[in-house]
């Protein structure tokens, strides 16, 4: 049976050519925004290299503040701050802290340029996961002695030395003259954790002030965990520890508590780009993962809605055509069900065809993007779990699309349809 | 009820209601049609002929009244439970043929016998020898489109046939078609009934092809006339 609704579909699909491509059109439209949307997310949250062990770590990137009188703040966090009071976490593995990048000057062969620099420790090289082209990460000691090395990403390698390698030539930059003993895959910009131009030790840092003021910021904290499980105990104890700060008399009385929420990935980006959509900093604790992607849901369930009542539309005045069909059908045995469900197959095969029309496209925009270097180092593919969702996502809106009008149609008393048949 | 009765109608009406109108298309209708009877059923235009039809075919319910067909009378409308007495016991012919334009003749004459359990292989064979019963043998991959209005009655004659049902309803099956044609369609209803034994009930306006049935049942607005 199922053979014969298959053989039916196609056949009906191919003989309402302008139907069958405005339908098409329409699914495939939709879905190539929303897999460039979910591969972009993806892009952000999976682990790849040198990320592999994401899932198991947290970053702190925040402090929260908390005043009399409901006075709320968020400053960056910093390293004296993690030093002092977030070392040998229960259930940490390792710890590391690294500097958000940072843009200086630097001298190049061609002249001077722009590029970051990121100062971090020996652990950051222990908890990422880099592929060293060259050379290796600078060491525990290179950090204790301030050594002037520093890893540097492929890119930056083409814009110092050409095609040449790097390790042991020097580059001068942020007033400095540092050996190169590394170097790096780039990494996606939009990876806030691992991506940059140049990692440096942080005793290289011109002040000494960030290793012992509290307040200052500049330094996200990178933990480590044994396991996923391991989260609410460190997220439990990390607030306690805060508890021993002396909050009141290092901000002239202005606060009276802090508190620090470290996040995954996914929360990272829940609270960078779903912070406009419901003001986060008004709200104690890590961002409400429930509440982003409800309200992402939302849109995209919005999105889709509009192709989905055209197909709604479309399907009934097809199906209305059928009435005859459905009349015959009906008189020769077919109950509502088995019609159900043919028509909801013949929805099905059309948007299967659509959606993989449409994640052909999304290839080619993903691509496209890629190539553009609108987003520097980011390579977005449509991978397996971006597909599924995709698959996942037509399959969706043929049952969305399809369910209504044939059950609508399946209720056409057969003498009636029969008689519609015969306009 | 006697043993020899396929189809009884006892104090059947049918009344069509809107929000403003109601109309009545049978009143009191008191009929026993036996196993393996051949009868028409004539009037004028808009006298019943049709939603008696419809009736006995389970297409519809009746108002008031009850309908038995094969000895047991149907006590529920539901979808499922007439479906499967409609896909087992009764084959319909329209005057318009109702053949699916997007199938071919053989996948046509295959649709009753989707609704039940048989292999595709089955129900090739099947469909290709109610086919060859019906004359159509070589034109089992043509279209609809492709075909004559008698060959296209006759693909609906098949697809009537195929499941093997006790009762053909026949609704004005040569209405739409010259004589000649006509007459080959009646031919095959006439063999049918007289090879197979089965029960016909045919609508028509032509009293010549009504007498050639057993008996012809008159209906006037919506009433039987003897």
């Amino acid at each position: 049976m199922l053979i014969s609704y298959l053989k039916l579909a196609v056949k009906v699909l191919l003989r309402r050519k302008l139907f069958t491509a405005v339908s098409l059109f329409g699914i495939s439209f939709t879905l190539v925004v929303l897999t460039v949307v979910v591969a972009m997310l993806d892009h952000m949250i999976t682990p790849m290299a040198p990320e592999t062990r994401i899932e198991r770590t947290l970053a702190l990137y925040q402090i929260q503040l908390f005043g009399p009188d409901g006075r709320r703040g968020r400053t960056e966090s910093g390293y004296a701050l993690v030093d002092r009071y977030l070392r040998d976490l229960p259930g940490v593995e390792r710890l590391s802290l690294v500097s958000s990048r940072r843009e200086v000057s630097a001298y190049a062969p061609g002249g001077p340029i722009i590029c970051t620099v990121r100062r971090t420790d020996a652990d950051y090289w222990k908890i990422l996961d880099f592929a060293f082209l060259e050379g290796g990460p600078f060491t525990a000691d290179d950090v204790r002695n301030a050594s002037l090395v520093a890893v540097i990403s492929e890119a930056t390698r083409r814009r110092f030395f050409g095609d040449g390698l790097a390790s042991g030539a020097t580059i001068d930059t942020d007033g400095r003259r540092f050996r190169v003993v590394g170097v790096v895959p780039n990494v996606s910009q939009l990876r806030p954790l691992a991506s940059g131009d140049i990692w440096v030790p942080h005793t290289t840092e011109k002040a000494e002030d960030y290793r012992t003021n509290i307040r200052a910021g500049g330094y996200w904290g990178l933990f480590l965990a044994h396991s996923r499980a391991d989260f609410p105990r460190i997220q439990e104890e990390m607030l306690s520890r805060l508890r021993a700060v002396p909050v009141a008399a290092e901000t002239q009385r202005r606060f009276d508590r802090i508190a620090a929420y470290a996040e995954t990935p996914t929360q990272t980006v829940a609270r960078v780009y779903g912070g406009p959509l419901f003001d986060l900093r008004r709200v104690e604790g890590p961002p409400n993962l429930r509440h982003f992607f409800g309200v992402l849901g939302g849109l995209a369930l919005l999105f889709m809605l509009l192709p989905t009542v055209n197909l709604v539309n479309l399907n009934v005045s097809r199906i209305l055509e059928r009435a005859s069909e459905i009349g015959v059908r009906k008189a020769f045995g077919a109950t509502r069900r088995t019609l159900v469900g043919q028509f909801v197959v013949e929805n099905v095969v059309l948007t299967l065809v659509g959606g993989l029309l449409g994640l052909l496209i999304a290839q080619g925009v993903l691509a496209a993007i890629t190539s553009s270097g609108l987003i520097p180092y980011a390579e977005f593919r449509l991978n397996w779990r971006v597909f599924l969702w995709g698959l996942a996502i037509a399959v969706f809106f043929g049952l969305l699309s399809g369910v209504y009008p044939a059950w609508r149609m399946s209720r056409l008393n057969p003498v009636e349809a029969l008689k519609g048949g015969v306009r | 009820m006697s043993e020899g009765t396929m189809i009884r109608l006892e104090g059947v009406e049918k009344v069509y209601r809107t929000t403003a109108i109601e109309t009545v298309a049978l009143t009191a209708v008191n009929l026993a049609v036996a196993a393996g009877e051949f009868i028409s059923v004539m009037g004028p235009s808009g006298c019943g002929k049709s939603t008696l039809l419809n009736l006995m075919g389970l297409l519809d319910a009746p108002s008031a009244g009850t309908i038995a067909v094969n000895g047991t009378p149907i006590a529920s409308y539901r979808d499922k439970d007439v479906a499967a007495l409609r896909n087992k016991e009764i084959g319909f012919i329209f005057q318009s043929f109702h053949l699916i334009p997007d199938l071919s003749i053989v996948d046509n004459v295959e649709i009753p016998l989707l609704y039940r359990p048989l292999s595709a292989r089955e129900r090739r064979e099947r469909a290709l020898k109610a086919l060859d019963r019906v004359g159509l043998s070589s034109r089992v991959f043509h279209f609809p489109s492709q075909l004559s209005g008698g060959q296209q009655q006759r693909v609906a004659i098949a697809r009537a046939i195929v499941g093997g049902p006790r009762i053909v309803l026949a609704d004005e099956p040569t209405g739409n078609l010259d004589s000649q044609m006509g007459d080959e369609i009646m031919a095959l209803l006439h063999g049918l009934h007289e090879n197979e034994q089965a029960t016909i009930v045919m609508v028509t306006h032509d009293p010549q092809r009504a007498e050639k049935t057993q008996r012809i049942v008159r209906l006037f607005d919506g009433r039987q006339v003897h």
